[in-house]
Formats: structure tokens, C-alpha cells, sequence
């Protein structure tokens, strides 16, 4: 299966340094699952009363001034930001709990680097664009509300019939998204190179290889 | 042609250039904690994978772990039990897979930063990942060392190796010598005021200069495990003198190993001429103790210096510095001394080592906690830095001015154990990270150093150290 367009309703977070603490709380980070953060998005912003793991939107108490909670943002495909999104801890629930609210994609000037190379090992676009693009694009949002497609095979994000932006990404990054690609079975068909390196630089550098710790 | 100290490191560990912008990185270390590795066991699991090479591998559980456990503590006894379950399923990991783990009885336990280089599992030069950011910390060993996702956990596990992107390269040369009162804490944010929490993006940043040359290794693991909030994921240092004799200490390496070894690490800086993609100089001399103001780490000022209005900043910041403004519960507060503050918090990977604790010790020695303080708690980084500082008699400083003396673990840095700050309470944390919700729900963090802590503490304020 491949998933080459993404295309939806657009949520505008107009803030700078949205870190992966406030993308999911460290309290949910007691999960060992893989899946189902999505009630737990931006839980400090999006309910009044404290959470915890296992509770869902009917245990809480929603603060209806956030966007994610109102009508058409609560199925939002793609969110707009500024810049240095998903700063911060290494935490993937912070991807995962996107994913599985319903984000496809995130669109910001900049990422935090370890958020950015976690967004592509589970389907969700960091779209990178220019300052000037990001706020042509909020200047669009004040007045109504957005729906975005974004073509990955063209790389192009189409805002309206009128308003077209290319953007640059990997296309080796892309494909992984495209074709729902998992990175250790790619790798481990390379499993002759790394035993080959490993060979080799065991003879050169064998400190690595001994039991070292001192107790 | 000259080279950057990251640009020797990436080729020694050089695997594979892909056609794309990336490569296949052999990793040397893997450290794991009980976070982020439920999900990496679970995958390696659903293929039938077993770790690639088990003696790479070293776990302890950090972030979940009660703080008030004493001498006979069994995982059975963690009272939430959503984190119980969590240090459990590390526990039935590691002896399912083989994973050497000092476990949350052991006397080793510790922060994963604090506990690896004193066991002499952090060695020069080695690429050292592990599913938490602030695995930048063992750079300070002239290591190539950065914090990855679960996804990435499973495949270091199952490889051995990263598939990644060389990042560029940023030097901060810090030279001078320091005032009475500041720390390398005080350094560290100063640089993230100056670059910002992005200036270091897609950048591994050397630091160096004569503060650097001076400095001592717990001094470059602080400024290391600081670059992740100046947005690099990678922060390093050259090897010398000061990280040859600590490893000597630290590691368990035969002679001729040592020796050998000894003469590789001594390679391990920037050629002379190596060019960076950015370079910044700092003079350490001018620099004042700095405290963070609102919720992110650049928002950050010297202790005596008026908190920013509205007015002061340009139009597109204005939104975000009201936010943090309102959420820090600043109205009314001119100055960070205006504010009276409810816990103190010392510890976390930054600030928890003994070079630390001796520091704010010697700051409350005779003194007293003010009564305006509800807690002030001290969690020694790992079951080495408790033990010596009992050996030395820091415990029992902390205890007589009214602090509380814990063990081991992450703690109130992320309030994922007990330590947890209560709504609206406003804490003098020695951590990394005042976002909001950080330490608590509503919770008001101010990072600073061990020594502006331990002054807030008997003060109840920020106060001078001179």
C-alpha cells in the first residue's frame, strides 16, 4: 500500500519551541505500548483537570478554548507551526501520540533534530518550510479554515488553486512514509557490511569489545 | 585534509554511505533505561531478533524509580503502579535478552549519564546512543554520543548501528577564567540565552577554549549534557589530559589495552586547521550566575537582571514571552528576587554529580532551609556519587540544614517517580528543562546551578552567591 497524498483540515499552533513534554506529558510515558496516545495530545493545553495513562476523553475535563477541540480542528490532518518544533526529550510518543490523533503531517520552520528523524520511522511528515512561506501561510489562516494537500512524490504543498509550494525533503526519507518502510529490515540486508566492519575494527580497536566496567 | 573532532569520529565509525544524505554508523555503546525500551524489546520480539552484540548493552532503571527507597528495596514496593509495571518489564527484559542491567536493588543504580562513565562503560571515543536526549552528556569524553527515538533503540539493538545523517559542525570556544559564584551550569545557560534552543540544530557542537582546558570532566558533562537545549543533539569535547586520568580511574582496562588505547584517544581533537560550519567565542570571565525566567531554557537572564517585558522584545516574540510570562506566574515581578519560591530541587543528569553536591553543601553548611521552602530535596545522581558523598560527610550537611537526602534517580527533572511539583508551586531546580508541566502539572521551574539552588533554599529567594 502507498500513501502519496496527504490531505486535510489544517490546525494552526501560532507559538515558537513547542517541545515533546508539551506534545504528550511524561506521565504517559509510562505506556510500554506503541499505540494509543492520541487522547493524551497536548494534555496540559487540551484539558483542564490533571490526566493519567488509561483515562479518556470522557474521564476529562476539556478546555474548549483549545483548537484541537473544537469543530473542524478535532480532525486535523496536518498542523501548522513556527519554529524549533518537538524540541526537547527523545520521547517518539510524541510522534505516536500525533499519529494517532490523526496527524499526517507538521509543517514548521524548523524541528528538533531527534523529533524529526522519529517523525519518519512512523508516517508522519516534518515538512519543512521557509519563515517567509510559514508566515504566508498563517496570513491565509486568519481567515478561515485551512485544508492543505501535500503531494510527496511531487513535493509540493498546494494551499489553493492559486498558491503552490515545492519543498525539499529526502526522498529516501519520504519513501519510508510512502511505502510504510521498516528501517531494521532495511538495514539488516546490509548484515555482511556490518560484520565486515566489525571484524576489522575489533582488531584495531579492541577496547570496545571488553568487559570494562569497573565495580 | 583537516578535521573537526566529529568529522573523525562519524569516519572511524563509518559503516556504509548510502546514495542518500545517509550513512550506516557503527555504535559502540548502548545504553538503555525503562522508558523508552519497553516498545524496542517488543519489536526485536515480533521479528524474532536477538540484540546484535549483547556486551554494547548496559540498563538501569532512572526515570520511574521512587527516590525514598533505603537498603531493602524491591521493585514490588513501587506504589504507582503503572511505573512498577515499567521497571518490571525492563527487569524481564534484560534477562530474557541477556542484557547486563544494574538493577533497582543494585548498588550502582543510578541516572543512565551519571552511572555509564563511572563504571567506565563511557570510553573516548566511542559512539554512545541511548533513547533519552541528554546522552549528549558522554561527549565530554571525546565521544560521539546523542539521544534517539524507540524506533532507533530497536534498530541499534537488532544492528548494532544508526542509520543517519552527518550533521554539521559548531564550535563554542569558552575562554577565561570564571567569577567566584558561577559554574558550568551558569555556561551552559548563557550560551542557549545566546544562540537559543535552536541555535545548534542539525549541528554537533565542540566546545572548547581555556574555560574547557581548566574545566573538569563532571564541569564538561554538564556543558555536554546542556547542548540538547541549545538544540544539538551532539555536544563534544577534545580528549586530554583531565579525561585520560579520569577514565584511568574509572575503567578496568588491562595496561596494554589502557596503553594502546591511551595513544588513539590522544588523537581524539580537531586538527588545527579543521574548519567548523559555525564558530562562536565566549568570554567566561563577564558571565553572571544565570537563572531561566519562563518555560523554555534561552529564557534565561543573570540572577539580578530585570525580568524581559513585552515592550523589550521584537513583535513576533511578544506571544511567546506572554505565554511563558503568564504561565510562570510572573505578574507583578520585576526581578527573579522578587519571587518567593516552594521546592528545591538538586539533582538530575546535569547537576547531580559529587563535583555538585559538594558545591551546594559547602553553600548550606550550617545554615538552614527557610521556613518558606515546603521541600528541598537532594538526589545524588547514582549509588557511587550517594557513597561518596556519605563518605564524606555530605549527607549529613544537607540533613542538618533541613534538606532531604534521597536515592538515586532522575526525580523531580520530570516528576515521572513521586517528586512532583504541585500546581503553581515554584521550584529552584538544578535540572535541564523548565517546559511547561515539566516537574508537575502547573508546575514553575527555574534551572539554575547547584550553588544559586542551595542559596535559594536557606534564602527562600535568589540570591548572590559573591
Amino acid at each position: 500500500m502507498s500513501n502519496t497524498i496527504i490531505q486535510g483540515i489544517v490546525a494552526i499552533f501560532d507559538r515558537d519551541n513547542i517541545d515533546t513534554d508539551q506534545i504528550i506529558p511524561t506521565e504517559y510515558l509510562k505506556s510500554i505500548k506503541k499505540f494509543g496516545f492520541g487522547d493524551y495530545l497536548f494534555d496540559g493545553w487540551r484539558y483542564l483537570d490533571q490526566g493519567q495513562l488509561g483515562m479518556t476523553l470522557d474521564d476529562r475535563e476539556v478546555n474548549k478554548d483549545f483548537i484541537l477541540n473544537q469543530k473542524p480542528y478535532d480532525e486535523a490532518k496536518i498542523l501548522l507551526t513556527r519554529n524549533n518544533f518537538g524540541c526537547g526529550s527523545s520521547r517518539e510518543h510524541a510522534v505516536w501520540a500525533l499519529r494517532d490523533f490523526g496527524f499526517q503531517a507538521v509543517i514548521a520552520s524548523s524541528f528538533g533534530d531527534i523529533f524529526y528523524n522519529n517523525c519518519f520511522k512512523n508516517s508522519v511528515l516534518p515538512l519543512k518550510l521557509t519563515k517567509q512561506e510559514i508566515n504566508s501561510l498563517f496570513m491565509l489562516a486568519n481567515d478561515n479554515p485551512l485544508s492543505f494537500e501535500i503531494d510527496l512524490k511531487g513535493k509540493e504543498l498546494k494551499v489553493n488553486s492559486d498558491l503552490i509550494i515545492p519543498f525539499k525533503v529526502d526522498i529516501n526519507l519520504v519513501n519510508r512514509i510512502i511505502h510504510n518502510l521498516d528501517d531494521v529490515d532495511i538495514t539488516l540486508q546490509d548484515k555482511a557490511l556490518i560484520k565486515d566492519f566489525e571484524i576489522n575494527y575489533k582488531v584495531s580497536r579492541p577496547w570496545i569489545f571488553i568487559e570494562n566496567n569497573k565495580r | 585534509m583537516a578535521k573537526t573532532l566529529y568529522d573523525k569520529l562519524w569516519n572511524e565509525h563509518l559503516v556504509q554511505k548510502y546514495d542518500s544524505n545517509e550513512s550506516l554508523i557503527y555504535i559502540d555503546r548502548h545504553y538503555l533505561h525503562e522508558v523508552t525500551s519497553p516498545q524496542a524489546f517488543e519489536g526485536l520480539r515480533y521479528k524474532n531478533l536477538s540484540p546484535w552484540r549483547l556486551d554494547a548493552n548496559v540498563a538501569t532503571p532512572d526515570h520511574n524509580v521512587p527516590t525514598i527507597r533505603g537498603e531493602s528495596f524491591r521493585v514490588e514496593l513501587i506504589d504507582d503502579e503503572v511505573s512498577k509495571i515499567q521497571v518490571v518489564e525492563l527487569d524481564k527484559n534484560c534477562n530474557e535478552f541477556g542484557i547486563q542491567q544494574f538493577d533497582i536493588t543494585s548498588k550502582e543504580q543510578g541516572i543512565v549519564h551519571v552511572m555509564g562513565p563511572e563504571l567506565g562503560y563511557t570510553l573516548p571515543g566511542m559512539t554512545i546512543v541511548c533513547g533519552d536526549s541528554h546522552t549528549s552528556t558522554h561527549g565530554a569524553f571525546g565521544c560521539l554520543a546523542m539521544g534517539i527515538g524507540t524506533s532507533e533503540v530497536e534498530h541499534v539493538l537488532a544492528t548494532q548501528c544508526l542509520k543517519i545523517t552527518k550533521l554539521k559542525n559548531m564550535q563554542v570556544c569558552f575562554e577565561g577564567e570564571l567569577k567566584p559564584g558561577v559554574t558550568s551550569k551558569d555556561i551552559a545557560l548563557h550560551l542557549i540565552k545566546t544562540i537559543g534552543t535552536a541555535g545548534g540544530t542539525g549541528h554537533a557542537i565542540e566546545f572548547s577554549g581555556s574555560y574547557i582546558n581548566s574545566a573538569s570532566m563532571e564541569s564538561r558533562m554538564t556543558i555536554c549534557n546542556m547542548a540538547i537545549e541549545a538544540g544539538a543533539k551532539v555536544g563534544l569535547i577534545a580528549v586530554d589530559g583531565v579525561t585520560i586520568d579520569y577514565v584511568r580511574d574509572h575503567s578496568n582496562l588491562s595496561e596494554d589495552i589502557f596503553n594502546q588505547a591511551e595513544i588513539f584517544w590522544k588523537s581524539l581533537h580537531s586538527d588545527d586547521r579543521a574548519t567548523f560550519n559555525k564558530t562562536l567565542t565566549i568570554d567566561v570571565s563577564s558571565i553572571k550566575p544565570q537563572v531561566t525566567w519562563g518555560t523554555s531554557p534561552e529564557m534565561t537572564i543573570n540572577f539580578d537582571d530585570q525580568i524581559p517585558r513585552v515592550s523589550d522584545v521584537e513583535e513576533d516574540q511578544q506571544e511567546n514571552l506572554k505565554l511563558a510570562k503568564s504561565y510562570m506566574g510572573l505578574e507583578g515581578a520585576d526581578r527573579l528576587q522578587d519571587l518567593t519560591f516552594d521546592r528545591i530541587f538538586i539533582g538530575s543528569c546535569t547537576n547531580s554529580r559529587i563535583e555538585d553536591l559538594r558545591l551546594a553543601a559547602n553553600a548550606v553548611k550550617g545554615k538552614h532551609v527557610s521556613k518558606d521552602i515546603i521541600e528541598a530535596i537532594v538526589v545524588p545522581g547514582s549509588g557511587m556519587v550517594k557513597a561518596q558523598a556519605e563518605e564524606e560527610g555530605l549527607d549529613k550537611i544537607f540533613q542538618d540544614a533541613g534538606f532531604f537526602w534521597r536515592d538515586p534517580g532522575c526525580s523531580m527533572c520530570l516528576g515521572m517517580n513521586p517528586d512532583q511539583l504541585k500546581p503553581y508551586e515554584r521550584c529552584a531546580s538544578t535540572s535541564n528543562r523548565n517546559f511547561e508541566g515539566r516537574q508537575g502539572n502547573l508546575g514553575r521551574t527555574h534551572l539554575m546551578s547547584p550553588l544559586m539552588a542551595a542559596l535559594t533554599a536557606v534564602n527562600g529567594k535568589i540570591s548572590d552567591p559573591s
